[in-house]
């Protein structure tokens, strides 16, 4: 039997779960500095979970654990479920969270590489449906390290002093009293420079992780550019239209998880497209599903069902989406 | 001439190893002790032994006799005696053997008279035929034999030789151009000649200056237009369908021949035995053999063919930690099941491969979508699709996403995070549905056989029926006839015995439609050849799942795509049924 290649290239799984790992760390220092530490304490949370539901369910289904466990996938998960959730939700929120996304999306259906849906928009959208008060509570800017932690550990919860609203969240309902504008309703705290305030920097720090991902050839700029074009030029024709009720596309680039979205959640290659001109029609999927559910829906953000929304597309997107094989060019004197 | 180059899409850049070999000038191996020639040299066809056991027989005497369309000659490599003709394995990933004639040189080296040939005297047929009668084949490893892929000798504007040398670690075709430039160049010219091409167009990958500039110069000194063009450096630009693309645009789809679109492709090697064979009427005896890897005296040997491959392996020195032998390139070649078997016409370079030189593949991980296969696959296909079919067995779905235009250049496993053995994946399947799809044939001929049986029954049974309807009407008619006079009945008797056959064709014929049409018709020659490889290579699957201590000869991904016979395949079938 022919078993060639005899050389390989030194990548794994492991390494490439480590880097989208690594280029998530400049948008969480920003996090950290922007809202507190909190959600330090939650990754780290929320890591143990997941590697302990992955070794669970490794040792259920009889597998390897180590090899499972140190891909790194369930810690990537991880992180994203609790970079999505708002940094102070309870301990058990963000274990549960996680418990869903490891055991019942990914585990259930088989492991790494088998889960038709994003798990940590699962999770997300999960928990939104089942505790939506705990779901809108994000942390203050500048809130007390202290005051998080005992939020996070379950204390009880006088909102005011460390919640702060988002941006997405008071553009929405400032939108809703009559006679406000854009203008009008941006001129309150929440708002910052292009985005939201402070978070604007950690959708910076995202976007740099973003770029060392595509540099290091770990995603393809498709999904990315089609996210944002999608997301940014949708906004920006109806804020051409009626500036005063629409926001414009920086706003909502720079807003709530759209370049988490961007670089590290659409771009997720288990549960996407495949194919180059699949990836382009889901991201922007995603990116027109984020607008739609932001101005017209009755969630703060869309970015979750936007992306299981389009989940659902995947294999119809990689079957009409098929690229031509070699030699089957149309002409050329031999294709049928 | 060449304008500007095309690219392909994907490729690697795979360590090129060549300096290991490319320094030290071609030397010439010994005589073994005995030179075991192999009756089939070239593709799928086996030549007529001509000579018997005890017979004496001179260098470049000709010992096998071409036989059919693809057939080429055989020759003496040495003068000796002829001390066997015996079924002897070969260097086959499976060990199989064929008919070969066992000489014992007698170390003189005795030539049988030889001229050269004129081809400008000749008609082309007969230049042709010279070429088959020197046992000219493809040197690039498809010994596919010359003077077949020379064709009509119209409609081909390009001819294309190929210097691209892209797998790692291979140097005999760099160091035969920077040796032989000028005799390369001859032979090329020839081609060209009976082809019927303008262009002639030499590509050589850019790390190969120095045989780009020996190159160069022997055109130079030849005042022929042929252009030599360096093309990037890239496996597989030595592919022959990517250098066509890289050289000309064109793509060839496959089941398609260069031909078919105007441009045709030989090796340098190739050119190489060509002008030996106008220019000094040598037969294809010998070949140039890269002996490289984890070894202290690497270089390039000429060797003579039937040269047993464990008498020629000392020559570089192996280290003692050598543990296989890797005839080919560590892309597309295989590890030696065995090292007592000879040197073909196709091999083109040996390997000690050591742990250290070439580690055993990391544990397979899941497959995680990631789509770098897809990235790199010059036949633009998307391996972790065909992937998931072939570990499903859904056959006609990996078809369907063209699992037969894959090249097996290994490119997809080479970059896979996952560590999956994709080619092997692939080769598995090319073979099991080349199996199913002669297990259909041999069906359709049964089915065929009863059905023409069924037709005979029911024609037997229709005329029985449509005789006692025949007498029936005519006792009517008799009785008739004594009332009236005037009687239809000629047609009576006719019509119910028509009607009765034509009913029993046509139902035979609906039959038949239903019969699929095989798609193994109307395959090029070198389709045939390639499912002639593939045919093999099944049968040492089905070898090596029935007998557990079969050679395994690659440490752990051995048995991973041979289903059935580990874990692999165990953990397969859940997978496969969640995923579907
Ligand atoms: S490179 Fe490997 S892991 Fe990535 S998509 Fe292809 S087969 Fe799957
Ligand atoms: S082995 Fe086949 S599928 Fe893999 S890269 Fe080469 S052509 Fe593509």
């Amino acid at each position: 039997m022919i078993h060639s290649p005899y050389v390989r290239k030194p990548v794994s799984v492991q390494r490439t779960m480590g880097l989208v790992l690594i280029a998530l760390l400049p948008g969480i220092a920003a996090y950290a500095w922007q809202a507190g530490p909190a959600i330090l304490v939650n990754l780290l949370i929320a890591s143990l979970t997941a590697v302990l539901a992955e070794a669970l369910a490794m040792w259920l289904r009889r597998r390897p654990i180590g090899l499972a466990v140190g891909d790194l996938s369930a810690v990537l998960t991880a992180w994203l479920v609790a970079l999505s959730l708002p940094a102070i939700v309870p301990w058990w929120l963000t274990v549960s969270a996680v418990l869903v996304a490891i055991l019942a999306v990914k585990q259930l259906y088989g492991g790494l590489g088998q889960n038709p849906f994003n798990p940590a928009m699962v999770a997300y959208c999960t928990m939104i449906v089942a505790f939506p008060a705990l779901m809108s509570q994000w942390p203050a800017l500048a809130g007390g390290f202290d005051a998080q932690l005992q939020l996070i550990l379950g204390g009880a919860r006088e909102l005011d002093a460390v919640t702060g609203a988002t941006a997405l969240d008071a553009l929405r309902t400032g939108l809703r009293t009559a006679g406000a504008t854009v203008e009008s309703v941006s001129a309150g705290p929440a708002f910052g420079v292009f985005g939201s305030q402070g978070w604007e920097w950690v959708a910076v720090g995202y976007a740099l992780g973003g770029l060392f991902l595509l540099a290091t050839g770990i995603i393809t700029w498709h999904m990315p550019v089609a996210f944002i074009v999608a997301l940014g030029g949708t906004a920006g024709v109806f804020w051409l239209i009626d500036p005063a009720q629409f926001a414009s596309p920086l706003f909502h680039l720079a807003s709530g998880g759209a370049m988490l979205a961007a670089f590290f959640i659409v771009t997720d290659p288990v549960s996407g497209a495949t194919t180059p001109r699949g990836k382009l029609l889901f991201a922007a999927g995603v990116g027109l599903i984020v607008w739609l559910i932001r101005n017209f829906g009755a969630y703060p953000d869309g970015i979750a069902f936007g992306v299981l929304l389009m989940n659902i597309c995947v294999p119809l997107l990689d079957m009409k989406t098929q690229p031509r094989v070699f030699g089957h060019r149309e002409a050329a004197g031999g294709d049928q | 001439m060449i304008g500007r180059l095309f690219k392909f899409h994907g490729g690697i850049k795979p360590d090129a190893h060549k300096n290991e070999s490319a320094g030290p000038a071609i030397q010439r191996a010994p005589l073994p002790e005995r030179l075991v020639v192999p009756l089939r040299q070239s593709a799928r066809a086996t030549a007529n032994c001509l000579v018997e056991v005890g017979q004496k027989v001179l260098k470049g005497e000709r010992i096998g006799e071409p036989e059919g369309f693809l057939g080429t000659a055989v020759h003496a490599p040495t003068s000796g005696t002829v001390v066997d003709i015996a079924r002897h394995p070969m260097a086959h990933p499976s060990g199989l053997d064929t008919e070969c004639v066992v000489i014992e040189p007698d170390g003189e080296e005795r030539w049988i008279e030889h001229a050269p040939f004129d081809y400008h005297a000749a008609s082309r047929e007969e230049s042709l035929a010279w070429l088959r009668d020197c046992g000219i084949v493809g040197l690039g490893g498809a010994t596919f034999p010359s003077h077949v892929k020379l064709g009509k000798g119209a409609g081909v504007e390009t001819l294309i030789l190929n210097g691209a040398e892209c797998e790692p670690w291979i140097t005999c075709d760099d160091r035969l151009m920077r040796e032989r430039a000028a005799d390369i160049l001859a032979g090329a010219t020839i081609l060209r000649e009976l082809i019927g091409a303008r262009e002639l167009v030499i590509g050589i990958e850019d790390n190969k200056p120095e045989a780009i500039a020996a190159m160069k110069e022997a055109v130079a000194a030849s005042g022929h237009g042929v252009s030599v063009v360096a093309v990037p450096a890239l496996y597989p630009a030595g592919g022959e369908k990517q250098l066509i693309r890289v050289l000309t645009g064109i793509e060839i789809a496959y089941g398609k021949l260069g031909g078919d679109y105007g441009v045709q492709c030989f090796n340098v090697g190739t050119a190489h035995a060509v002008y030996r064979a106008f220019a000094h009427g040598e037969p294809l005896i010998s070949r140039i053999v890269t002996l490289t890897g984890n070894v202290d005296n690497a270089g390039n040997w000429e060797v003579l063919i039937g040269t047993p491959i464990q008498d020629l392996l000392p020559l570089a020195r192996p280290r003692p930690d050598t543990d296989r032998t890797i005839l080919g390139g560590p892309m597309m070649g295989f590890a030696l099941p065995r090292l007592d078997v000879p040197i073909v016409k196709g091999s083109n370079c040996l390997i000690s491969a050591s742990p250290k030189l070439f580690p055993p593949a990391p544990p397979e991980q899941p497959c995680i979508r990631c789509t770098e296969c897809a990235k790199a696959c010059p036949a633009e296909l998307q391996p972790f699709e065909l992937y998931w079919f072939s570990r499903s067995r859904n056959f006609g779905k990996a078809q369907e996403y063209h699992l037969f235009d894959c090249i097996e250049c290994g490119c997809c496993s080479y970059v896979c995070p996952a560590h999956i053995p994709l080619v092997d994946y692939f080769r598995f399947s090319k073979s099991e549905i080349w199996a199913r799809e002669r297990d259909k044939a041999a069906a359709d001929q049964a089915r065929e056989r009863f059905e023409f049986r069924n037709f005979r029954q029911e024609r037997e049974k229709a005329e029985k029926a449509a005789k006692l309807a025949a007498k029936a009407a005519e006792t009517r008619a008799k009785l008739a006839e004594t009332s009236t006079a005037e009687t239809p009945a000629g047609e009576a008797t006719d019509d119910p015995k028509k009607a009765l056959i034509a009913a029993a064709l046509a139902r035979a014929k609906a039959q038949k439609a239903e019969v699929q049409p095989q798609n193994t018709e109307n395959l090029s020659p070198q389709t045939q050849a390639e499912i002639a490889d593939i045919e093999a290579r099944r049968k040492v699957l089905a070898a090596t799942a029935a007998t557990t201590d079969a050679p395994s000869v690659a440490g752990p991904t051995a048995d991973a795509p041979a289903a059935g016979t580990d874990a692999a395949a165990a953990s397969a079938a859940p997978d496969a049924e969640t995923r579907s």
